[in-house]
Order: C-alpha cells, then structure tokens, then sequence
C-alpha cells in the first residue's frame, strides 16, 4: 500500500498509552497523520512499525506489560524511563533477541509494515527479523577482526561474493556512520585497535551495511566520553532521513535533542508517547513531568 | 587547624597503613613459601634425573633399540612410538572433544539430561587412568580387534584426555563475551554462523591450551598402556607414515607393536642391573624435558592469542 492511501480513515496519532490499541483489522495501514511539532505544518508519515498489546515474559515475570506505540518511518523515537522500567526489553523485542535467552515469551504483536510481518509471532524466524532489523548496543562490541571484516560480517552472512561490491559496500557504510576519514588508510587494523567512540562508530557502520528497515539503539553513548557521545548523536541525526530509529536512553537531554517522538515507560509499562517536544514541555501524565525534572529516577 | 595538628594526624595515618601492611607482608611471604617449595621439588626431581642419566644423555642414546646390555640400550623405538601415539590421541581427540564442547556449550538445552552428561563429563576426567585400560583392553583390542598396537594406545589416552580437553574447550568457548555473539547474531547469523565464524576462532587460544595439556598428561600414562599390553622390547621401528611415492603416507604404522617412553622406563627401573637405572634416569629426563616442552608450547600459543584478542 502506497503512502497516503489510506490516510482519510487515520486519526493522529500518538497519544497517551490509555488510548491505544483500537481492535481495527490488521491489514496494513501504513500511513497516518502526525504533527510533528506544534508549530510545523502536517506532515504525512508512514508508520513502520506498531506494537499491539505487547507483554513480555522472563519466566513467570512480566517485564512488558500491554505495550501499544506507533514507529514512524524514517524518523527517530526515543524510549526513556528509570532503569528497570523495561525500555532495553522493549527495544530488545523488536529483533528477537530475546529468543537467545531460555524461558522468554512474547504476548501481542508487534507489526512491521509495508508487509504486515508480526516480529514476535513464533512463527517468524527470529533469524529473518534480525535480516531486517539492525541493532547498536550499549558497549561498542566490534568483532576482534580487521576494520573492513567487521562491516562486511553482515554482507557476507547474506551470501554477498563479489568482493568489489563488498568493498563499495563497506565504504558506503563507513561514509554514513561518519568514520571513513578515520578508518580508510588502516581497513586490516583491528577493530579493537579503535578508540571507544570510533569502535562505536563503527559498529554503526556494521549494522548500517546491511540496510535495516529499523535501527535500534541500547543506550549507545552510555560509555562513552561527551565528545564522542556528541558525534554519535550528530550521526544519529544525520541518519533520521534514511532509516527508521529506536533508540534507549537514560539521558533525557539525549532523548530531547536527537528525538522525534518520546516514550515515557515505567514499571514495564508504556505512560506516556507524543512528539518529542510536546512530551518535554507539556506531558500529559504526571508521571512523565515528574520524571523528566528530576523528581525521581 | 594548625600546622602541628595536621602533622600529628599525618602521622597518625602513617602509622596505621604500614601496621596494617605488615599482614600484606606476610601473605607474600607465605605465598614465596609456598610456590617455591612446589617448584623446588620438581627441580631438585629435574636435576636428580639429569644428574643420574648424564652419561647417557647424548645422541646415540636417542638413536639406539633397546638391549640387554644397558651401555648400548637406547630409546629410539619408545619416543618414536611416544611421537605416534600422541600423533593419534590429538588426531582422534581434536575433533571429538571440541565437538562435544560446542554441543554442550552452544546448542544443548539446559535441563537434566544435559546436566547429568555434564557432571558425568567433569567426573570422568577424575577416573583413574588403569580403568581406561581396562576399558580399552576389553574394546579396543578384544571386541574391535584392534590388537596391540598404536591404534589401540592411541585410542585409550583419547578416552583418558578427552573429559580434559572438553572441559577446556567448553572455558574457553565460555570466555567469549556474550556482547559479540551478539553483535553476531543481531546481524542476521545463524547459530552456526556465530559459532564457526566468532566463538571457535577467537577461543581457539584456549582450546589448543586445553588440548596441548590433555597431551601433556597422555604423554605420561603408563598403567592403561601396560593393561592393554603395550610391549617393552622393541627392536624395530614401525612402518613410516611417510612415503616416497604416491600417495606419500601410509597408516601402516597405526596396526604395529609399540612400546612408549614411560613403559621403557618403567621396564629399565624394575631391573636389577644398576647401570640400567642410569638409563631409566636419562629417559625419564627427557620424558620430564618433552611434557615441559608441551607446557612451554601451550603457555606461549595461550599468550600469542590473547595478545591479539583482548576484549
């Protein structure tokens, strides 16, 4: 379904988690209204992806606990909350990486448009999710090999031979995570031999390399210096245009400078989602103010 | 505050950390001690069995088939024999017990059944070594045929070394932070994919070190190689496993009579010719010299891949 084909019959959304799922049939409904900011003019976004009643279990505990939010496509939303709040599980939903773990499970759905593909169901494999969705984590992890192996890794596990089109892709990749300058005249130095910004950088590039529909993002400047954690942040922004972004953060500042839209979770649950700016000026719930000046967390 | 105070108090501190610091030194102390009187022993054994075999320690010795006449007895048949069985234990070992550590380690379900497997594992690298033998006399050479020969022995001491090097294997299969499997696996890797493309090649450090070890206590068995009956005179070599034609080795080798360091040590020790104790001591040095040698290699293949991967 192309943009803008159903958008007659799409409300703006987000609102607060209280009014969430409506029970509309689940055919794809990729378009809905937003406005961006107050002060900006509608614009038509696409909506990527969609949780519908999302729980999440480790064991008996139920870590998520009916989560409902909209991902705009080609846009960046942020998830924030206290530790503990759920918002890493919630992140880590969306490529299946808790099927690594033993005795996890999955309630609802979570949709992922233009083709309608529930990401939990157990009937997807969490292998073909993972195709499709890239992740950045917490620490930078690059491979203990050469610079170029750790971006072409993820091109060479989806059957990439020609090793021309593996070095364009490569650099192409390292170009849109910022590094290349940093990186082309040392391609077969460890990736470890990088500092920690750079090792984060490049896991970007990694991830970025194989073309995710969405990009997730673990907290990623948490070790990290303010310098470095400025340059990813300026990536990210720089990356808003070309693929779609969740990112968790403790840093509310973070959440506010690099967002489009801002999740408010606590106690796994979902409290607050709206634009960004709205959501730190004016929240809606008093929880979300409370948290975001400090009142605790 | 005056000066006077805060020099009373500074001294005060001073006094307190270096009473405390005393029981640091004692602990180094103690530690000295300890390490030293472990390692003391082994080179006092060492320089003992170097001292005693020194008149035989030279080329020929090495060159030479047993004999009755201990001046002209060598060990040439025992290390090669010594050299094709370990040949055979790591060839047979290798690829078992880094198998059967993936499995555990990488795809078998965590419930009882893989528990019991796992203790089972962990407790038969506790088995005395003269039960392997026993083991392998009754399988190897009576039920498969195998007869007495390097296959056979070869076989034994992979039984013996293998709960050794899956244990090892499944640490440094450990080792690997959970961080990059992921990383692997968020990129689309199957299990497979993460385990032969990350996990194997960045802990193959710790593998060789577990197998070189696992080698190192083979190369010293003797009571399952006697029970399978492993010979003591052996005046002749096995057949090469290299060839001058094609297709330029052979398995021959694998069928033969052997006879093994330490069972030639052993055979030298129990005779009542006291010039045969010299030669017991010579082998027994270069016995001690090979095990070290191994250890030697697995500390220094150990440090050259941690020094490439340090997370």
């Amino acid at each position: 379904m192309q943009p803008g084909s159903s958008a007659s019959d799409s409300p703006a959304r987000p609102a607060g988690s209280t009014q969430a799922v409506d029970g509309r049939p689940m055919t794809p409904r990729p378009t809905v209204e937003v406005t961006r900011a107050p002060a900006e003019a509608e614009e038509h976004l696409v909506v990527k992806s969609r949780a519908e009643g999302l729980s999440f279990y480790y064991g008996a505990v139920r870590a998520l606990k009916d989560l409902n939010i909209e991902i705009r496509e080609k846009r960046v939303t942020a998830l924030i909350g206290p530790s503990g709040c759920g918002k890493t599980t919630f992140l880590r939903c969306f490529n299946r990486m808790h099927d690594l773990t033993p005795g996890t499970r999955y309630e609802g759905r979570i949709l992922l448009f233009p083709d309608s593909i529930d990401l939990v169901d157990k009937g997807v494999d969490p292998i073909e999710v993972r195709m499709r969705i890239g992740m950045v984590f917490q620490k930078p992890n690059p491979f203990p090999k050469t610079i170029f192996e750790n971006v072409a890794y993820g091109l060479r596990v989806r059957g990439m031979r020609s090793s021309a089109r593996i070095e364009e892709e490569v650099e192409r990749a390292l170009r849109r995570a910022a590094i290349w300058d940093e990186v082309k005249d040392r391609m077969d130095d460890s990736g470890l031999s990088l500092s920690g910004g750079q090792q984060q950088r490049l896991c970007i590039a990694r991830a970025l390399a194989t073309n995710p529909e969405i990009l997730l993002f673990d907290e990623p400047t948490s070790a990290l210096d303010p310098i470095a954690t400025a340059r990813i942040e300026e990536l990210i922004a720089e990356l808003r245009d070309q693929v779609t972004v969740i990112i968790v953060t403790h840093n509310m500042q973070q959440a506010a400078r690099v967002s489009d839209y801002t999740a408010f979770m606590y106690l796994g649950e979902l409290v607050e989602f709206d634009n960004t700016s709205k959501l730190f000026t004016n929240p809606s719930q008093k929880a979300t103010e409370d948290y975001i000046t400090g009142r605790y967390g | 505050m005056h000066a006077t105070t805060t020099e009373a108090s500074l001294q005060q501190i001073r006094a307190d950390v270096s009473r405390r610091k005393v029981l640091d030194q004692i602990f180094v102390m103690v530690g000295l001690l300890v390490m030293f009187s472990a390692l003391l022993v082994l080179v006092i054994l060492f320089l003992d069995l170097v001292q005693t075999g020194a008149p035989k320690l030279n080329w020929d010795f090495l060159t030479s088939f047993p004999s009755r006449k201990a001046e002209r007895a060598g060990i040439l048949s025992a290390w090669v024999g010594t050299s094709l069985i370990m040949l055979t234990t790591a060839a047979v070992t290798m690829p078992i017990g880094v198998a059967a550590a993936i499995y555990l380690e990488e795809y078998a379900p965590k419930n009882w059944l893989t528990a019991i497997i796992e203790i089972n594992v962990t407790n038969l690298a506790g088995v005395p070594s003269i039960i392997y033998g026993l083991l392998a006399l009754g399988l190897f050479v009576y039920q498969f045929n195998l007869g007495q020969s390097i296959a056979t022995a070869g076989l034994t001491l992979s039984l013996l070394i293998l709960p050794i090097v899956i244990v090892a294997t499944r640490e440094a299969l450990r080792a690997v932070p959970r961080a990059i499997r992921e990383a692997a696996y968020a990129l689309g890797a199957t299990r497979w994919e993460v385990t032969a493309h990350h996990v194997l090649p960045y802990s193959t450090g710790g593998i060789l070190t577990g197998m070189i070890i696992g080698l190192s206590r083979a190369i010293g068995e003797t009571a399952p190689l006697i029970t399978i009956g492993a010979l003591s005179f052996i005046a002749f070599l096995p057949e090469s496993p290299f060839k001058g034609e094609f297709p330029f080795f052979s398995f021959a080798w694998l069928g033969e009579a052997f006879t093994a360091m330490p069972i030639q040590m052993f055979n030298w020790v129990s005779r009542p010719d006291p010039a045969f104790q010299v030669n017991a001591a010579a082998a027994g040095a270069i016995l001690l010299g090979m095990t070290l040698l191994m250890n030697g290699i697995a500390i220094y293949v150990r440090y050259r891949f941690r020094k490439r991967i340090n997370w």
